[in-house]
């Protein structure tokens, strides 16, 4: 993995922005595609992009389907998350593309002047609401663990396949991100000065340590969760469509 | 932070032996080029320079070889050598680095421009004008506590402390900041350095002043928009971004941007208490 990562380094600049542009587009185009015309649902399997499965009420406009209804709450909890924000502002925004004195000349190119930048003051102020998209997507979270234990206790008895370990590694890494948040970190104890003088404080200190462990992994978690999601999604389609049996492990 | 200490006086010891090897090092016939910033703050150029390759040799070994031998006149601020002062800092190819921790070999006999930090105005070929820093440095609230030091305090109430305090204040992170850099917000905006200062200063547990608001108004936190080139220039590892800002924006929205939070502080009507945001977040002596 070092090796790689060290290779990574060596590359010129503009490729970390370019591919973060490429995978952030494609990860959308295909999200929006599918939820907006193609079911999710297969026998006991719910696509992560399906759950939780809510009604529509029929007056709405064709595209927004079902999923759509849920969908913003992880959405939001991304486009307001740290990292991602580290990630769309130096890739989409340029502001700036990487931190060499070359690619800083090259920030914001389109501005008409380098003292316009507002940073998060301006409309991006609105980034600070990132705690409000974790409350919902903390509930999100919950119905994915829901959705991924009834891919094992089905109404035929206890299974375990290939797909429901999938749903399962989804769930996981999914989890990982959610709860490796920035925003989560400072809820649990990065707001407090003194655990001592406050009541639970051991346990919130504790909390908070557990938590930095894995925020220091939290750029490795968003994108290892979107590629786990990605992969379940596909894993579904390629079953609803006849073109892979689901291979049974235990039962089945 | 150990095997960081030990590589340090390793590279530190190993190098100055090698500055008394010119000798060894003619013989061995290896050459080092080096580009060099020369001028003031009226402009300059790349000057080239070559000079006998000593293995080990750091940047500022050979910038200092070429003080002593090819160019008196060339300006440069060193201190220890031992990447813990901080003085050494500047630009090897285009990326801030201290030169007394960057060794040449790791270039592999590629070109190596050696310029002075950008973010601030140049004195003399390598050396700039930080001074800047220190007026920012002034103007943030210092250390005030209503008890009198030697304080009695839990390991679990400090250890989140220790990380701000290895920063040596080479201020690269000032430096690579492109809204200092590049947008030019000195007038508006504290920098990295700062939220480290600050994020230090806020969660120690037996000071009891309110910086939310300086850091909102004064600092600017809300101009930093966690593109992260701080954190990867940090010569002492401290995560700028992950620990300091980020904490710090958080704790600014739970003040400033948290409805939740406005609309309990006025059912409670602690707002605007002495010392509120030190109280609630359970300073100990906030109140």
């Amino acid at each position: 993995m070092s090796s790689i990562a060290a290779a990574w380094k060596r590359l010129p600049w503009w490729v970390e922005p370019m591919a973060v542009v490429f995978a952030l587009t494609a990860f959308g185009i295909y999200s929006l595609t599918i939820v907006v015309f193609y079911p999710g649902v297969f026998q006991e399997y719910v696509s992560p992009f399906y759950s939780p499965e809510v009604g529509r009420p029929d007056w709405l406009p064709w595209f927004i389907t079902a999923p759509v209804l849920i969908l913003w709450i992880p959405l939001g909890f991304r486009a307001t998350c740290y990292y991602y924000r580290k990630a769309y502002y130096r890739a989409f925004f340029w502001d700036p593309p990487a931190c060499q004195a070359k690619a800083q000349q090259l920030d914001r190119p389109w501005a008409r002047s380098t003292e316009s930048y507002k940073g998060e003051r301006a409309l991006f102020v609105l980034n600070n609401i990132h705690r409000y998209f974790l409350y919902a997507t903390i509930m999100v979270v919950a119905f994915l663990w829901y959705e991924a234990f009834l891919t094992v206790f089905t109404p035929d008895g206890f299974q375990i396949t290939v797909a429901s370990l999938l749903w399962f590694l989804n769930i996981v890494l999914v989890s990982a991100y959610t709860f490796s948040c920035h925003s989560f970190r400072h809820l649990v104890g990065g707001n407090k000065d003194c655990y001592s003088c406050i009541r639970g404080g051991n346990v919130r200190r504790k909390t908070y340590n557990f938590v930095s462990r894995l925020n220091t992994r939290h750029p490795q978690w968003a994108w290892y969760s979107l590629v786990s999601l990605l992969a379940t999604d596909i894993y579904l389609r390629l079953m609803q469509a006849g073109v892979i049996t689901d291979f049974p492990i235990i039962g089945g | 932070m150990d095997s960081n200490s030990a590589e340090q006086k390793d590279m530190a010891s190993k190098a100055h032996a090698d500055v008394h090897a010119d000798e060894k090092a003619a013989a061995n016939g290896k050459t080092a080029k080096l580009r060099i910033f020369r001028g003031d703050s009226g402009g300059g150029e790349l000057v080239d320079y070559e000079l006998p390759l000593v293995e080990g040799m750091v940047v500022l070994d050979a910038v200092l070889y070429v003080q002593a031998h090819q160019a008196g006149d060339l300006a440069v601020r060193w201190n220890c050598k031992a990447a813990h002062c901080g003085s050494c800092s500047a630009e090897i190819n285009g990326k801030p680095r201290l030169l007394c921790k960057t060794r040449i070999e790791e270039f592999d006999g590629g070109e190596i421009q050696v310029h002075p930090l950008k973010a601030f105005p140049v004195i003399k070929d390598l050396v700039s004008d930080i001074s800047w820093n220190y007026q920012v440095s002034k103007g943030i609230k210092p250390f005030t506590s209503d008890e009198q030091a030697p304080f009695t305090m839990y390991e679990e109430d400090v250890e989140r402390l220790y990380e701000p305090k290895k920063c040596i204040e080479c201020f690269m992170c000032q430096d690579v900041c492109h809204v200092l850099r590049t947008h030019h917000k000195h007038a508006e905006f504290a920098g990295p350095r700062f939220f480290v200062r600050n994020q230090w200063l806020e969660m120690h547990p037996m000071d009891n002043q309110d910086r939310l608001h300086d850091l909102k108004e004064d600092n600017g936190l809300g101009l930093c928009n966690i593109t992260k080139c701080c954190t990867e220039v940090c010569p002492v590892d401290i995560h700028i971004t992950d620990n300091s800002i980020i904490p710090l924006k958080e704790r600014v929205a739970d003040e400033y941007y948290d409805p939740a939070k406005w609309l309990m502080r006025k059912i409670r009507g602690n707002r605007g208490s002495r010392n509120g945001a030190a109280a609630r977040n359970g300073s100990r002596n906030g109140n």
